[in-house]
């Protein structure tokens, strides 16, 4: 089959691979016959997560048809015609984080749980197509993809909606949903998002949907703040706007009651003295993630408020203003996505018209085409904010 | 890793060379200290105070070593022994050196005699200076599961090869009593007879390798309900007597950089079984609980035939 596949720094080819085979009594196979570029995807490929492989396949967003499940598959839970979403977080359901909804933490499903532990002092999930650190397994932008726990990590569409509708409940639907969710909306709230991506275009839609008043869309691409002024946003340019103040003058001097942070660790500055810092901190890797969204939002929070970060870091931060934090009472939540905790609600609201997740896409490519796709998001050429890739 | 004396010194206790050379000690210490003059005399050295009080020095020095030998022993009694012999071989040359020629044939013989005696000392020594090092493991976790299933999953002893990754086979020999085989190094195998030494059902289950295993080890394993109804905290400790020397370096190797995070890794597995049935394999990973030897890993993406035959063997 044709899959895309890493193969050194800032580097992506779709090569020829051996179809997948079940290796676990719970696995399915799936005929993919959508998937989508992540943002962090783009951090694999620079390198700026460890533990790559050459000829690793990428891709966490993906959905498609079963053609074979496992012997271990539950008695009619899953069965070959069946069509799928599947979570990106591999998670089991039997233990403690699942029992928890803590998907995205589960216990048993990373096969290199060991690495994971000894830079996150415990272990976290298996990820498709996501370093050998979230275990190696095999990513989804390719003709064909193992589904690992098949009958816990499906999500089976029954109804006519289409691909597009739906293949984002995969991740960054949910994520951006999630980033709201941890910010406690209230009637009422100003929610500021850093970043206009696509998880932060689903954040801002997400915080309206739970009840924010104003949301503000903080990013230096003009078009990706397009989106969001189309969208009813506030928008705010970093590139010609110190953002601290302008948040303080959009909120009467208070600061947004919620911030979130949907950028993580490969953050862009306006100021070059500190990214200059970051980055040198970086090459001589004595701080491995650029935190400067995650100080701005701390920094710019209301006092008593949440900041709530879905942009991933990997690694170890400096300069974290952890006396801000602290004494202006903040709370501070993240987490990996627990995809399968949101699917099901989310797949409603894209019923209901409550959420249009198309409204991102921009690229509509053949899978033959990824490395074409990569270069236009990386490089938000041509406007690209979402690309969709079709084997 | 630290010497263990105590296994040491029950083993030396009923070593017949150690008790001689004790007796020895106590023999030759016994006139040594009640009569250095006549001594001195019986070896043709002459009765002068300094060779009286060298002599009772000796006898001093031997009465120790008989006290240890005898009471605590220790290879390092043994080796006060050859340090002994050595001194008293300098001043046996000395005597010889300056030897006015009475009783230089009874003089010459204490010296070949105590000759003879320090290579029965070091011989001793040597041999009984085996330093086997105990390594300790101990790691804990928590599944999903009552201390009954659990511990039942555990005392299927067969299944422990599912998830300890040294372990190539178990099987039952008897109600108590199992055969345990390991891949070793370079292809070979090691292999033993364990016993359940204690089992108290859904609590507790130990073992340990019979007399005259390679590699002496034993373990434990304790389920303990955990708190707030969360399934059961399972905590194992594994201890394995390291012979000294080559074999003990090369079973150190075998055992990895990280011991420590071999078992986190068994236990790991062992979770994955209790909570989910079987070890999770992904393209990078596919040999299940031989994940952590596989690095680098099989890049993340499907396996060949001829690779899948292989990861699944």
């Amino acid at each position: 089959m044709k899959a895309t596949c890493w193969t050194g720094r800032n580097s992506v080819e779709v090569q020829d691979v051996p179809d997948p085979s079940i290796l676990n009594s719970r696995d399915a196979i799936v005929k993919i016959t959508s998937t989508a570029i992540c943002g962090s995807d783009l951090h694999l490929v620079d390198g700026y997560v460890p533990t790559m492989e050459k000829g690793d396949i990428l891709g966490h967003e993906f959905m498609g048809e079963v053609v074979e499940v496992g012997p271990g598959i539950r008695d009619g839970s899953l069965r070959v015609g069946d069509r799928v979403v599947v979570p990106f977080p591999i998670a089991c359901g039997a233990c403690a984080s699942c029992r928890a909804e803590l998907y995205s933490c589960c216990e048993n499903s990373n096969p290199n749980a060991g690495i994971s532990e000894k830079m996150f002092g415990h272990p976290t999930c298996g990820i498709y197509g996501y370093s050998h650190l979230t275990g190696g397994f095999a990513g989804g932008q390719a003709e064909y993809a193992r589904v690992v726990l098949a009958d816990t990590n499906a999500l089976k569409i029954e109804s006519d909606l289409t691909d597009e509708q739906v293949l984002f409940l995969s991740d960054i639907l949910p994520t951006g949903y999630m980033g709201a969710d941890m910010c406690d909306i209230q009637q009422g709230d100003v929610v500021a998002v850093w970043g206009a991506g696509p998880v932060g275009q689903f954040a801002m839609d997400s915080a309206r949907v739970l009840g924010a008043e104003k949301v503000i869309a903080i990013d230096k691409e003009t078009y990706r703040l397009d989106m969001a002024a189309a969208q009813g946003c506030t928008t705010i340019n970093f590139e010609d706007t110190d953002v601290r103040s302008a948040l303080l003058e959009l909120t009467g001097g208070r600061g947004p009651d919620k911030c979130i942070d949907a950028v993580g660790l490969e953050a862009t500055h306006g100021a070059s003295h500190v990214h200059l810092y970051d980055r040198a901190k970086q090459a001589v890797r004595s701080e491995t993630d650029r935190p400067h969204v995650l100080r701005q939002a701390i920094m710019s929070c209301r006092s008593g408020g949440v900041v709530s970060v879905i942009g991933v870091y990997g690694g170890m931060i400096d300069k974290f203003p952890a006396g801000a934090w602290m004494n202006r009472s903040l709370t501070l939540r993240t987490g990996q996505c627990h995809v399968q905790r949101y699917m099901q609600p989310l797949l409603a609201m894209i019923e209901q018209g409550r959420i249009d997740p198309t409204r991102i896409i921009t690229h509509r490519l053949p899978l033959t085409e990824a490395p074409t796709g990569y270069d236009l998001f990386k490089n938000k050429e041509d406007h690209c904010e979402k690309v969709v890739l079709t084997p | 890793m630290t010497t263990d004396t105590r296994s040491t010194s029950s083993r030396l206790r009923h070593d017949p060379l150690v008790r001689g050379l004790g007796w020895a000690s106590a023999l030759l210490g016994v006139p040594q200290v009640a009569a250095p003059a006549g001594f001195a005399r019986a070896l043709g050295v002459g009765d002068a105070p300094r060779h009286r009080s060298a002599t009772t020095a000796v006898g001093v020095r031997e009465l120790a070593a008989a006290t240890g030998l005898l009471g605590r022993p220790h290879p390092a009694w043994l080796w006060g022994r050859v340090g002994g012999d050595l001194m008293d071989l300098t001043m046996l040359a000395r005597a010889l050196k300056n030897h006015d020629g009475r009783g230089l044939g009874r003089t010459v013989a204490a010296a070949a005699a105590v000759t003879a005696l320090t290579a029965t000392d070091v011989y001793a020594a040597v041999t009984r200076t085996r330093r086997s090092t105990p390594m300790e493991l101990t790691a804990a976790t928590t599944v999903t599961r009552s201390p009954d299933e659990a511990y039942t999953l555990w005392r299927d002893v067969e299944r422990l090869p599912e998830f300890m990754v040294h372990l190539d086979e178990v099987h039952v020999t008897g109600p108590r009593t199992s055969h345990w085989r390991v891949g070793a190094p370079f292809g070979k195998t090691v292999e033993w007879d364990a016993e359940i030494t204690q089992e108290v059902p859904g609590q507790l289950v130990a073992w340990r390798s019979v007399e005259g295993a390679d590699i002496a080890n034993s373990g434990e394993a304790r389920f303990v309900p955990a708190p707030g109804g969360q399934g059961t905290e399972i905590r194992v400790s594994l201890r394995y007597e390291l012979p000294g020397g080559a074999a003990g370096k090369a079973a150190a190797r075998w055992f990895g950089e990280e011991p420590h995070q071999q078992l986190d890794d068994d236990l790991r597995r062992f979770k994955q079984i209790a909570e989910i049935g079987e070890v999770v394999r992904s393209e990078g990973a596919p040999g299940g609980k031989r994940a952590r030897g596989e690095f680098p890993q099989h890049p993340a993406r499907p396996l060949t035939e001829d690779e899948l035959k292989e990861a699944l063997s």
